[in-house]
């Protein structure tokens, strides 16, 4: 390894009252390469880029950048120095031009007015080097989020950014867009830029990186080339402990069909005779690109989204299902694929959001609600689904996000569903914890429930579906086998009616 | 459940592995979150200094009742607070319920009265027709604000601005029934003042009257519906997160409608309380009542964050308020002045409030 060293972090420390969040943390970036940096929920990861742009302040350690003892105050400090991070939760102003967000707070002016025909220009120019076909002049919000991240790309790139930080860049994209990123960083690496790339998904790391930093409990583990690590070697080092493999062991055996799912057509979307079925002690997988209408099927046979025909039938009974108060009646239960804005209630605590959905069960006298029977539950829920929380009086937003989901799915466990409706269970979660929602859901069918899960992750599906309906287009484009398909024949079939 | 006691004792823990630097960003922060009340209190000891009066028992008495008389109505406005709202229109609602209130309840014996058809009943029954009339009016009024802000997905901001021009028409329409030509209601039936506004007990020689009871009720009502029902829970997840909430199962639309029911009921009963306190009421009476209710309810912790608030919070933010404007009276400021002193300390709570639930980052 001969290239320079762009980015030096030593002996970073870092303490939350109670907690020591990084404990000594040292990390070192070159110029041109990229860097991944590993670890569970809770590693400290995140801490250690938030000091890096002074959103918290360190107790000790240094940071170099280029020779130059640097503290950034601030993000936008950082930025100004060419230190830029691309966030897993965008912050983009939605209601203006593309545009607008690449220049905010340093607009081009001619005088005292915005030149928006150079920022129209300096915008093509960036989107024509980064290969990115985006009018810049569209709002925001009547984009994909796929394509808003790729917008937030061009932003550190239009900075000159010498070290671009990527947390969980592709949760949000689909195997297309994953590859146009990656091209992407490619050739911002052959420029000599550095990248900090922070993800959970294992194969896009040994695929995309050059070397690897691992965290565990706020202290570094390793750093070592990723030529020299296994998935086993990366796995072993974050949990500290041997996961012989990714997936729990298959246990469950699908019965008689439970849930038909009929000539499904949406009214306001583009949802158009989705048909499948669903055995009990099934787990079924939806596969597909991004706006290929799977959340939208799941929405729709929950009564969230309109449907304009189609039937839904449980054990042989049409299910009306016009709303989610009857389809929770029928057996029905939706984990939602955007946790923050449709899963949790922020400021509540985790009793409160635990037991929201099943509120009829603590009613005394048919009014009074009893609290220690909430509180029972809850407590239920908490060991079932090994929720990490301090009490239950915790509020949710401190928790991690995957302690987030476990107590939304154990809100869900609560209303006693027979079907399980799952979007995205695993997205932003580490790789403990998606082991753990893995295991959850196999116990679910297990004991006789019926999964019907959405994932972008396409190892995921395999690993832990029986059944794979493709869709495409709004339309179904095929069904396989988990056990004997391929991610080619999957992803053809996801491209058939694109 | 966490013992008070564990708590403050972790607390004392957390604390003594703090560096200087978090030492004192715990002391700030305990300040700042806390400054209402430091403020409150100095300022209760300065103005009991200045003005010996102020902490005796007929000045207490006076605040007491004085509160008592204006929390029905931020118990209403609270919830619609909670949902991230807001009602405008409740000082509106709270003045055609003193209309009507009055008009059932004026004595038989006064020729001019407004409902003079009424035939002569005893006077406990016409108590019970004003009260099971403003609370159906105000029903009616808040389940319209509800409606048009559930369905239609429009700001309360909008709806209730609308529905107070609306009422305040209403109002007026109801001054001119039968001759009365916007005549002042008065001449009010003895039965309904005291039933309102007689003695319940004395402290010392200053009276508190039965209203008080009657708030208190309302406030044990309120909490229990609050905190023990389905409809309780509702709300609040509804003020935190209304997509999520739609997905949990809740009625957002039914919840919505209800808590702005429930707080057109609350201007009702207050109205109707309101009537038989001043005794004369004309197309004025309530007019910005809601001001000073929303002010209580923020300076309570009730915040327009949405999804939080608690009773006690309210009860607090309303006391806390009328001492204030009692104070005010005692130290002898002008009203003028008064006005400036009101809207800042308005401003510096909410700005308080905000901070709280400001992320630090």
């Amino acid at each position: 390894m001969s290239q320079e060293v762009l980015l030096q972090m030593t002996g970073v420390t870092k303490t939350f009252p109670g907690v020591k969040a990084l404990d000594n943390v040292s990390f070192t970036l070159k110029r041109g390469t990229v860097h991944a940096l590993m670890g569970e929920n809770g590693a400290g990861k995140s801490t250690l880029m938030k000091c890096l742009f002074g959103m918290y302040n360190m107790d000790s350690g240094t940071i170099v950048l280029e020779d130059q003892k640097i503290h950034f105050k601030n993000s936008k400090e950082a930025l100004d120095h060419g230190v830029a991070m691309v966030h897993q939760e965008l912050n983009q102003a939605l209601k203006r031009s593309v545009m607008d967000n690449i220049w905010l707070g340093r607009y081009p002016k001619s005088g005292l007015m915005i030149d928006e025909k150079k920022m129209y220009r300096d915008t093509k120019k960036v989107f024509e080097e980064l290969g990115l076909d985006i009018d810049p002049r569209r709002i925001m919000n009547t984009m994909p989020v796929s394509q808003r991240q790729m917008v937030e790309i061009a932003k550190a790139v239009s900075y000159n950014s010498k070290v671009i930080v990527f947390d969980e860049p592709t949760s949000s994209l689909t195997e297309e867009e994953v590859e146009h990123l990656f091209k992407i960083i490619d050739m911002l690496r052959d420029r000599g830029v550095g990248i900090i790339y922070i993800s959970h998904k294992m194969a896009e790391i040994k695929r995309i990186s050059d070397e690897i930093t691992i965290m565990r409990d706020g202290q570094w583990i390793a750093t070592e080339p990723t030529e020299k690590l296994s998935m086993a070697d990366i796995i072993r080092l974050m949990v500290g402990r041997e996961l012989t493999n990714q997936f729990p062991p298959k246990t469950n055996k699908p019965g008689d069909v439970y849930l038909e799912v009929e000539h499904l057509t949406g009214q306001y979307n583009n949802l158009q005779d989705v048909s499948f079925q669903a055995r009990r002690g099934e787990i079924l997988g939806l596969a597909g690109l991004d706006g290929s209408g799977r959340t939208e099927t799941l929405e729709s046979i929950f009564g969230i989204m309109t449907r304009k025909e189609g039937t839904v039938k449980l054990d042989g009974k049409v299910c009306r299902n016009r709303n989610s108060r009857e389809s929770i009646q029928n057996g029905f239960a939706l984990l939602t694929e955007e946790r923050r804005s449709t899963g949790i209630y922020s400021i509540l605590n985790i009793r409160d959001n635990t037991v929201i959905s099943s509120l009829k069960k603590h009613l005394r006298g048919g009014v009074c609600l009893s609290d220690s029977s909430m509180k029972k539950d809850t407590q239920w829920s908490i060991d079932a689904m090994h929720t990490k929380t301090p009490t239950q009086d915790t509020k949710i937003r401190s928790l991690s996000g995957g302690n987030q989901q476990k107590v939304i799915l154990g809100r869900w466990l609560l209303t006693d569903p027979e079907v399980l409706l799952l979007d995205e269970p695993t997205r932003g979660i580490d790789v403990g914890a998606k082991y753990e929602i893995y295991q959850l859901i196999l116990d679910l069918a297990n004991s006789g429930k019926t999964v019907v899960m959405v994932s972008s992750e396409m190892p995921e599906l395999l690993g832990i579906c029986d059944r794979i309906v493709v869709m495409s287009g709004g339309r179904v484009a095929g069904e396989v086998n988990a056990q004997n398909t391929s991610q080619e024949e999957i992803m053809s079939l996801a491209a058939k009616y694109v | 459940m966490v013992s008070p006691i564990q708590k403050l004792r972790t607390t004392s823990d957390n604390y003594k592995q703090m560096d200087q630097k978090d030492k004192r960003r715990f002391w700030v922060d305990g300040l700042l979150n806390n400054a209402l009340y430091i403020l409150m209190i100095i300022f209760i000891v300065y103005t009991a200094i200045a003005n010996e009066n102020f902490l005796k028992a007929g000045s207490i008495a006076n605040i007491i009742s004085l509160a008592a008389a204006s929390l029905p109505f931020a118990l209403g406005v609270a919830g619609c607070i909670v949902l991230t709202g807001t009602d405008l229109s409740g000082g509106r609602v709270v003045g055609l319920s003193a209309a009507i209130s009055a008009a059932f309840l004026q004595n038989f014996a006064y020729q001019k009265r407004l409902f003079n058809f009424l035939p002569e009943l005893p006077i406990w029954a016409y108590i019970i027709i004003a009260i099971v009339s403003v609370m159906a009016v105000g029903a009616i009024i808040g389940a319209v604000n509800g409606f048009f802000v559930a369905k239609y997905k429009l700001h309360p901001f909008i709806v209730t601005l609308a529905t107070q021009l609306i009422t305040y028409g209403l109002i007026l329409l109801f001054f001119m029934l039968n001759n009365n030509n916007g005549q002042p209601l008065s001449q009010l039936d003895k039965g309904y003042t005291q039933f309102v506004n007689g003695t319940m007990f004395k402290i010392g020689d200053a009276s508190i009257p039965w209203y008080v009871l009657y708030a208190v009720l309302m406030v044990i009502g309120m909490w229990f519906l609050w905190n023990k029902t389905t409809f309780g829970k509702n709300m609040f997840a509804v003020g935190s997160n209304a997509e999520a909430a739609n997905v949990s199962g809740v009625n957002v639309f039914k919840t919505t409608v209800l808590v702005h029911t429930l707080a057109g009921v609350m201007y009702g009963l207050t109205g109707f309380i309101e009537g038989a306190r001043i005794s004369s009421i004309t197309a004025a009476t309530g007019a910005n009542a809601e001001c000073d209710a929303i002010a209580a309810c923020v300076i309570g912790g009730v915040s327009f964050v949405g999804g939080t608030g608690k009773i006690s919070g309210i009860v607090l933010g309303v006391f806390i308020l009328r001492i204030i404007f009692v104070a005010l009276n005692m130290l002898g400021i002008d009203a003028n002045t008064q006005y400036i002193i009101k809207g800042l300390i308005i401003l510096v709570a909410c700005a308080l409030d905000m901070r709280k639930y400001l992320v630090k980052k």
